[in-house]
């Protein structure tokens, strides 16, 4: 969590000079399960990066597209991606057990 | 060169409106408020601006209109009376909020219930903790200059709040009176485009405006807006300074009338305070020391500046043209709060006047004057002019 | 003699007081007097019982108050001597100026006024001289008959302003020449 500035370091009226900054918004400890991906089993059939609702399912573009780890900053453990596997390659599992 | 008309207060504000030609006007009638807006409508539709008239269907949609605009960078203007400054309520907080320079002539009008059209000074009282610069005028050439004195100095990079130009209902706005209307370039001239840091509608430098602010900065935002507050204060001198050179008049927090030697003094706003210059006129010619102070700036209130003039005088009655229900009357409340620190300060009376736009004639000024006079009163009572079942 | 010369006009809603009292005072400021002229509102209705004031001064006016003491008071519905004390406030050095097809003296009996009395029928002669129950416009050359507080080119050049535009050089020249008539025939 970056430091709370004072009332003479911040725009005023509440105003967000910068766009896009929701990317500084680290949303991932929201999360109580974790989705745990097989790599091997993995298909790269592009489904859970598609439907993934906050986007943070990264894609290394090429001729055939491979998906990539999971961004946990982001990632609220919604468990959509594992439900849309064909091939069952993600697993749900209790985020407690990670000790981020 | 400046030109003399038989203006109404309406026409002299609706003028100011003219020459400063807003980029956003949001109307919506309110007696004794349309007059201003009609006038304005007309010039509209003669061509003489080419503002952006946005005929909205309330007083809350006119204010967040505003909002709007002025966010995208607009310069917008929007006027209101009573009831309906009363529906403006939430929007005002985030017009101030966001720190959004509109400006609103406000014709004093008193709140319902019962309902009345008439002049009392409730509505703008019950919005004077909303971050609203507040300035009040006692005819139509005051509210005429105060208009672009506010446009400058809500738009000063410093400052960056909202203002009320207040006058009062029929009296001011309705009453024809001889008024200087300065030229439309030099006005223009005046007040300049309006040029904002950062707006909305700049793709280039896109921001956003009025998000959520919980526990963490919403304080701070406050700090920010009280500051921004205190400041208006001393802008508010140096652009009147300004705007001195076109018009020739001064534009100090208050008047003072044949204050300076004065035992008894009423301070009293708006056009009372043109009834008391007479009744002073009158007794100064019989010998008696009797003067008045006059607020124009009320917000911020300048207490200092108070305490410094009544500091050694005797006596001082404080008129109020609104109730605060259980509570001192607002400009009572602050007049003695000003003086908590002053040693010599003048014993006080509260009075209430004018309600619903009961009259207020000089026989009963000059009254109030001979009650300090002869210091026989209770400062811990609250007084009523012109009140039926109040001995006067 | 007061500074201040000051005008009270009983009216009803509709009937143009208010009109008549920016007439006076727009002539005044043509000739760079301090005027003031407003009306006193009621319910805002069309025929309800209302005031309208002005002044007239060489020096800046200071007070918004209603006119308690006139100089003047003119009556331009005569119905009003029944319900309103239209002489209230006016001193025996002042002028009444009613609009009734009656005399002068039947207007002192109805408000016992002892100063200066005139009638004139401006009624008729507003009926005369353009076809409507306008008595306002005529009432302000009875006015200056009795007082001088204004020229009747002043207020001949205030009426051409208001009205040229709006109603055409006929019926323009026709209002003129009711506030002359009511000017030559009030006693």
């Amino acid at each position: 969590m970056a430091k709370l500035k004072s009332y003479k370091e911040i725009p005023i009226g509440g105003m967000i000079e910068k766009a896009g900054n929701s990317e500084d918004f680290k949303t991932g400890d929201w999360k109580t399960f974790r989705p745990v991906w097989n790599k091997e089993k993995c298909t790269n059939c592009m489904i859970c990066p598609v439907l993934c609702p906050e986007d943070c399912i990264p894609v290394e573009k090429g001729e055939k597209p491979v998906r990539k780890e999971t961004d946990f900053d982001y990632c609220k453990g919604c468990g959509i991606c594992a439900k849309v596997c064909p091939v069952k390659c993600i697993e749900m599992k209790e985020e407690a057990g990670f000790n981020e | 060169m400046s030109k003399i008309m038989p203006f109404t207060g309406a026409q002299a504000v609706a003028n100011a409106m003219r020459q400063i030609n807003p980029d956003v006007v949001a109307v919506f009638p309110i007696t004794p408020q349309t007059e201003i807006m009609m006038q304005f409508a007309k010039f509209h539709a003669d061509g003489d601006v080419d503002t952006e008239l946005v005929r909205v269907e309330s007083e809350h949609s006119a204010m967040s209109c505003c909002v709007g605009a002025s966010a995208a960078g607009a310069r917008a203007i929007t006027a209101t009376a009573s009831a309906g400054l009363a529906l403006m309520w939430e929007i005002l907080g985030v017009a101030s909020g966001s720190r959004l320079p509109i400006v609103m002539p406000v014709v004093n009008r008193a709140l319902s219930s019962p309902i009345n059209i008439h002049c009392d000074h409730s509505d703008a009282m019950g919005c004077r903790d909303h971050g609203w610069i507040q300035i009040f005028n006692e005819n139509a050439q005051e509210a005429y200059e105060s208009v672009f004195l506010a446009v400058k100095l809500a738009e000063h990079p410093d400052v960056l709040l909202p203002a009320m130009v207040c006058l009062d209902g029929f009296i001011t706005s309705h009453g024809v009176q001889n008024m200087e209307l300065f030229e439309d370039k030099e006005m223009k001239d005046f007040v300049g485009e309006y040029q904002p840091k950062k707006w909305l509608l700049n793709t280039d430098d896109p921001v956003t405006v009025g998000p959520l602010e919980l526990q963490d900065y919403f304080f701070e935002t406050q700090k920010q807006r009280a500051d921004a507050m205190m400041k208006a204060k001393e802008i508010y001198l140096s652009v009147g300074r300004e705007l001195s050179k076109i018009t020739g008049k001064e534009y100090p927090y208050f008047e003072g009338y044949q204050l300076d030697d004065a035992e008894a003094v009423i301070i009293v706003m708006n056009s009372t305070a043109g009834n008391t210059k007479a009744v002073i006129d009158k007794m100064r010619s019989e010998g008696k020391k009797v003067g008045l102070l006059k607020p124009r700036l009320f917000r911020p209130f300048p207490y200092e500046e108070i305490a410094k003039a009544l500091s050694g005088k005797r006596y001082a009655a404080i008129l109020d043209r609104a109730e605060s229900y259980g509570a001192n009357a607002p400009l009572y409340g602050e007049i003695k709060n000003a003086l908590y620190e002053v040693q010599e300060k003048p014993k006080l009376k509260s009075y209430i006047y004018g309600l619903g736009g009961r009259n207020i004639f000089e026989a009963e000024i000059e009254n109030v004057f001979e009650t300090l006079l002869s210091g026989d009163f209770d400062p811990m009572e609250v007084g009523h002019i012109g009140l039926r079942g109040e001995s006067q | 003699m007061k500074d201040i010369f000051e005008i009270r006009i009983h009216g009803r809603g509709g009937q143009g007081a208010k009109t008549a009292s920016q007439f006076i005072a727009e002539a005044a400021l043509g000739k760079g007097k301090f005027i003031q002229s407003f009306p006193e509102y009621g319910p805002e209705r069309a025929g309800a019982p209302m005031k309208a004031f002005a002044r007239i001064s060489d020096k800046p006016i200071h007070s918004y108050a209603p006119v308690v003491n006139p100089d003047v008071v003119m009556v331009i519905d005569p119905t009003l001597l029944e319900t309103v004390n239209v002489a209230d406030g006016l001193s025996e050095d002042g002028v009444l100026i009613v609009n009734t097809p009656k005399d002068t003296q039947w207007a002192q009996e109805k408000t016992g006024f002892k100063g200066k009395c005139m009638a004139v029928d401006a009624t008729k002669i507003a009926f005369e001289a353009v076809g409507k129950n306008l008595p306002n416009t005529p009432m302000i050359g009875a006015l200056i008959k009795a007082t001088n507080c204004i020229t009747l080119d002043a207020i001949t050049e205030s009426i051409k302003k208001k009205f040229l535009k709006k109603l055409g050089e006929e019926k323009t020249q026709a209002t003129i020449d009711a506030v002359k008539k009511a000017h030559d025939e009030v006693k």
